[in-house]
């Protein structure tokens, strides 16, 4: 940008290019290129009475070995791969199964279906958290009649309450409300699947299980990987849910407690513990990494499918 | 699938108990997922009595009451609330649109050093939450003395939604033919016009999608009103029930009355717009 620059004296300042690019990239850098940035770094300090010295990797080595963080960091961040784990294994496969249904062709009010079955994922994570601990309640036992009436009713509890299962059914509720986003996006794709090849596998004598299987699965792929990476990316930064239910204690007993709760209680402390701003910004690097590692792996896997695809 | 009809006839006997399957389940699901939020609904219009006794059943002349209502109305500020998040909103869609439609007009139609650097910069931003930068983000707003204004909430959610918006809207760029441009040129009709005048009323089903998906996370947010602004005088409608469902967590009316006044216009809006949703979902998205 300096007047020496060749490229200048030709032609005049690209005064054009600052007006377009520059509102946006400044806004862009400054609350969140530049914080993300500066949080890395400050996650090497340690601040003592408003002092702050470098102190390398400590803050993570405290917060892996240190007996008092620890067992919080690791307790979150397995609850975390539980909860990741039961969006992989439930709200995925149903989305698959409710696109593959609703791309049925010629099927009547599929709209309609669309339509209500992603309503519940337009609203707030906290509104969704408050009516299912609504109807979870013992209190009022809407949820208790239910199972009495289909003839499950010893099976009812306090599930939000005990430890044993509170995080399951926290991500069951998850789960609940953002099965729209996989069915949408795996059904767009399935849309775009053009009818020669799948007439031409009727043609050639397939059922409809072994058109899905051999011809449909394998063109959805990548689209599955998409939805996996954005499940990852979502759950690994999840926190309303959780706050709104369980509150910043994640219980009962830490028994729900996420990196996101994790990191909001480190960063502004909770009964007597202080809230730090260096230990916090270690948790978000921490956080960063995993997810910055979940995404390469990810984006490696599709690399590769597409590859696959053009040989 | 004619051509399957006309080669396989017999087919036709299977077919029909094959699409009552596919109806009852996909009704079933979408039984489970409507019950939660009708049952809500519903017994906020009813009096406490009748929420225990009778959950399921719709509210009649003996058990309706608005006394959740007014509860909510009197002993918080939901016009104040809804207003906030209204403004937050619209400012923050607005401007990402603006200025993410500027960017990805610069980033695909000139060429410039550092341009690269710039797309891979946003590109990143689509999968690295700006969450996680939240710990500087808190000192900085500080540092500007930003905390506790719906100023601080609109610069960060446009920071959070310019990512996808220039992606999207680049993609859309790309497809707008060339000549059109290059006419303009030859015409010296300047740059600034060329964008304004050509190129962003081209860019409006782009940009309804890039909306939506915009709006969604900000009006939903809870993070950013909890630790930027969550003074009484800014807080947003989400934090609000929040804070409201947690103080008067024993008053069941008044908690299925708040839940209520958030899902419904949230509905309303949805019922609305769900077709242009499902078509920027279904199509912008993917590619």
């Amino acid at each position: 940008m300096t007047p020496s620059n060749q490229h200048d004296e030709k032609k005049p300042f690209p005064w054009h290019l600052v007006f377009f690019l520059g509102p946006g990239l400044l806004i862009y850098v400054v609350f969140s290129v530049y914080p993300l940035l500066d949080t890395l770094v400050l996650s090497l300090y340690n601040e003592q009475q408003g002092q702050s010295n470098f102190v390398g990797l400590q803050n993570f080595i405290t917060l892996i070995t240190d007996d008092t963080w620890s067992q919080a960091f690791w307790n979150a961040l397995g609850n975390n791969f539980k909860f990741f784990a039961i969006h992989m294994l439930v709200q995925n496969p149903i989305g698959l199964l409710l696109a593959v249904l609703l791309s049925t062709p010629k099927l009547r009010l599929s709209g309609t279906y669309r339509t209500l079955i992603f309503m519940p994922t337009m609203l707030s994570v906290v509104i969704i958290g408050f009516v299912w601990q609504l109807l979870l309640s013992p209190i009022w036992g809407i949820s208790e009649d239910f199972l009495y009436n289909i003839g499950l009713g010893q099976y009812f509890d306090a599930w939000l309450g005990k430890e044993g299962s509170a995080l399951i059914t926290l991500a069951f509720i998850s789960v609940w409300q953002f099965v729209g986003i996989p069915m949408m996006l795996i059904y767009a794709t399935l849309l775009n699947i053009p009818d020669d090849i799948v007439d031409a596998s009727v043609v050639d004598g397939a059922n409809s299980f072994q058109t899905f299987w051999h011809i449909k699965l394998p063109l959805i792929l990548p689209t599955i990987a998409m939805v996996s990476i954005l499940t990852f990316v979502a759950n690994f930064n999840a926190f309303e849910l959780i706050y709104a239910v369980k509150g910043a204690l994640a219980g009962p007993n830490f028994s729900t407690d996420l990196m996101g709760t994790f990191f909001y209680r480190t960063f502004f402390g909770f009964q007597l513990q202080q809230g730090s701003a260096s230990m916090g910004a270690a948790v978000a690097t921490l956080m960063f990494l995993i997810i910055l590692v979940g995404v390469m792996l990810f984006l490696f896997f599709i690399q590769r499918r597409i590859q696959r695809f053009q040989f | 699938m004619k051509l399957l009809d006309r080669l396989m006839p017999a087919s036709g006997i299977r077919q029909v108990p094959k699409s009552v399957t596919i109806h009852a389940v996909l009704l079933a699901y979408t039984v489970i997922a409507l019950f939660p939020i009708i049952v809500v609904v519903i017994n906020a219009f009813k009096e406490r009595r009748a929420i225990f006794r009778d959950p399921l059943g719709l509210p009649d002349s003996d058990s309706f009451t608005l006394v959740g209502f007014q509860q909510v109305l009197l002993r918080s500020d939901f016009g104040l609330y809804s207003w906030n998040s209204l403004v937050v909103t619209i400012l923050a869609v607005g401007l990402v649109l603006l200025l993410g439609a500027m960017a990805a007009w610069a980033l695909t139609e000139y060429k410039f050093k550092g341009n690269l650097l710039i797309t891979f910069l946003f590109a990143m931003g689509i999968m690295i939450p700006i969450r996680l930068g939240t710990v500087s983000i808190l000192s900085l707003m500080v540092s500007l003395d930003l905390v506790n204004t719906l100023t601080a909430l609109v610069l960060v959610y446009i920071a959070q939604g310019l990512p996808l918006a220039v992606y999207i809207l680049s993609e859309f760029v790309r497809t707008i033919p060339k000549e059109l441009t290059e006419a303009a040129r030859c015409d010296s009709v300047s740059e600034y016009k060329i964008f304004f005048c050509v190129i962003l009323p081209l860019l409006k089903p782009a940009m309804a999608t890039v909306a939506v998906f915009t709006m969604i996370p900000i009006w939903n947010d809870l993070w950013f009103p909890l630790i930027l602004a969550p003074g009484e005088e800014t807080r947003t409608i989400t934090l609000g029930v929040q804070q409201f469902v947690g103080q008067y967590v024993t008053d069941w009316n008044s908690v299925l009355s708040a839940l209520t006044l958030a899902i419904v216009p949230v509905l309303i809006l949805y019922t609305i717009f769900s077709r242009q949703l499902i078509r920027g979902l279904t199509s912008g998205a993917v590619k």
